[in-house]
């Protein structure tokens, strides 16, 4: 439950200020219209706008996603924490911050990026959503590790994705594949073995992260 | 003394006969390597490209090991001898990347063509890059030496997914591979027995050689510390 008082904790301050919000729907905007602009009048493939579509996701998440952590560096308020929960609380209460931001996050990416784009047709709806979930749960937990490495590491800003780009291949390798498939209308059965490189990732960086917090946030 | 001079002399007779041996149709002298279909001449990188990609790996595994070993007993040596394998598992990388850039060129036409196991090399190499840009990040040893550490984990983890897993079951160009039926069988040893037996000799001899600089490069690391906190000590 703590982790759970954690969360409303974050929403709460978040609220206040709306300052990862704001600049995370900015940065959608401008990183779709930055993609608008560079294609013009130009008719782009099908594939080119499937893969385009995680670069928005990419680079959105890995503005917007650091904050986590850095924040209660640059608050001075890691120590608070370190003292009233234990790594796994404060883990938790982070991750499922990061992950309603990354749904929202998304979800928008994703009403625009329909809306803007002629090309960005999904034949196979149930298979896209399943993409969509499990691959946004992958990207929740590897960038939340990844963010308390980094709040760690003073804050470094370029630091973020250049540390998060090497785990996170995987999983957009693979969704930018899965989301073809959706795409193209593939039947669910032949995108099995993607789906199932997905949900391997998943399960083994939650693991992986509860297991390797504790190292990350004891000073 | 004398296991130096045997490597030496172990991997001067390895180069010249991974060189040197003709590959010829039907091997009949004990110095014949046969013709792999697909391959040819081109096959002969075999006894280099490959000790390099094997020891990239094998660095990247002791890198993620003396960081597990590290987070148990907090043993800075252990973080010296995480960083002396990820500073030769850089340097091997980089070899493989550029001896199967250069064999690419001749066997599939050009130098990058995005590959699996290219992909995957290549990821690799991101990983080590992060891994040292993590590193310079941090001013504190102990904070550095328990980042890195965790970051090695976590990268060495997710790796197989790319380094075992997806190569052999995503079709590519490169030898052994999910649809290779001409070239394929390099992997399942269609060599014949002298080409076999140069090629385990090449890898057990860059192995020892691996260790070797090993060794030398995180002793130096530790004497190093050791000479910066009596200096800064006074």
């Amino acid at each position: 439950m703590k982790s759970y008082a954690l969360f409303q904790k974050d929403i709460n301050s978040e609220l206040r200020t709306r300052y990862a919000v704001n600049s995370l729907a900015m940065f959608v905007i401008v990183a779709i219209s930055v993609i608008l602009f560079s294609i013009g009048n130009e008719k782009i493939s099908e594939n080119l706008t499937g893969g385009l579509y995680w670069v928005v996701i990419f680079f959105s998440a890995m503005s917007g996603l650091a904050r986590a952590f850095v924040s209660e560096e640059e608050r001075g308020t890691t120590l608070t924490l370190q003292l009233i929960a234990s790594p796994s609380t404060v883990f938790t209460g982070k991750l499922i911050f990061n992950l309603i931001l990354v749904f929202a996050m998304n979800s928008v990416i994703t009403l625009l990026y329909a809306a803007l784009f002629d090309e960005f047709v999904i034949k196979n709806f149930l298979l896209f959503f399943i993409t969509f979930v499990v691959g946004n749960i992958g990207l929740a937990v590897s960038s939340t590790v990844i963010a308390a490495i980094i709040a760690k590491a003073g804050s470094k800003g370029t630091l973020y994705p250049v540390l998060s780009f090497p785990i996170l291949l995987p999983l957009i390798l693979t969704s930018v594949q899965l989301t073809l498939f959706a795409m193209d209308g593939t039947r669910f059965g032949e995108a099995i073995f993607e789906l199932a490189i997905i949900v391997c990732y998943d399960i083994i960086m939650i693991s992986a992260s509860y297991m390797l917090f504790d190292f990350i946030w004891k000073d | 003394m004398w296991w130096k001079i045997g490597l030496f002399l172990l991997i001067s007779f390895v180069s010249v006969a991974g060189i040197a041996f003709p590959i010829v149709e039907k091997p009949s002298a004990w110095y014949e390597f046969p013709i792999i279909v697909g391959l040819e001449e081109n096959a002969k990188i075999i006894f280099f490209h490959v000790p390099t990609a094997w020891l990239t790996v094998i660095a990247f595994f002791m890198t993620a090991f003396y960081g597990v070993k590290f987070l148990r007993k907090r043993n800075l040596d252990d973080d010296a001898k995480s960083y002396a394998a990820a500073q030769l598992g850089m340097v091997f990388c980089i070899l493989a990347t550029i001896t199967g850039a250069v064999w690419a060129k001749f066997a599939w036409g050009s130098f990058w063509s995005w590959d699996p196991r290219q992909t995957s090399i290549f990821a690799l190499l991101l990983i080590y890059g992060a891994w040292f840009a993590l590193r310079s990040a941090i001013e504190s040893e102990d904070k550095k030496a328990s980042l890195s550490a965790v970051y090695a984990i976590i990268a060495f983890i997710t790796v197989p997914f790319f380094i075992f897993i997806m190569p052999r079951l995503m079709t590519g160009l490169h030898p052994g591979s999910a649809d290779d039926t001409t070239a394929g069988p390099v992997i399942n040893f269609k060599m014949n027995s002298n080409m076999l037996l140069i090629f385990f000799l090449s890898l057990a001899a860059f192995t020892i050689l691996y260790f070797w600089i090993w060794n030398i490069g995180y002793k130096s690391i530790i004497y190093k510390d050791k000479i910066n906190k009596l200096l800064t000590r006074g």
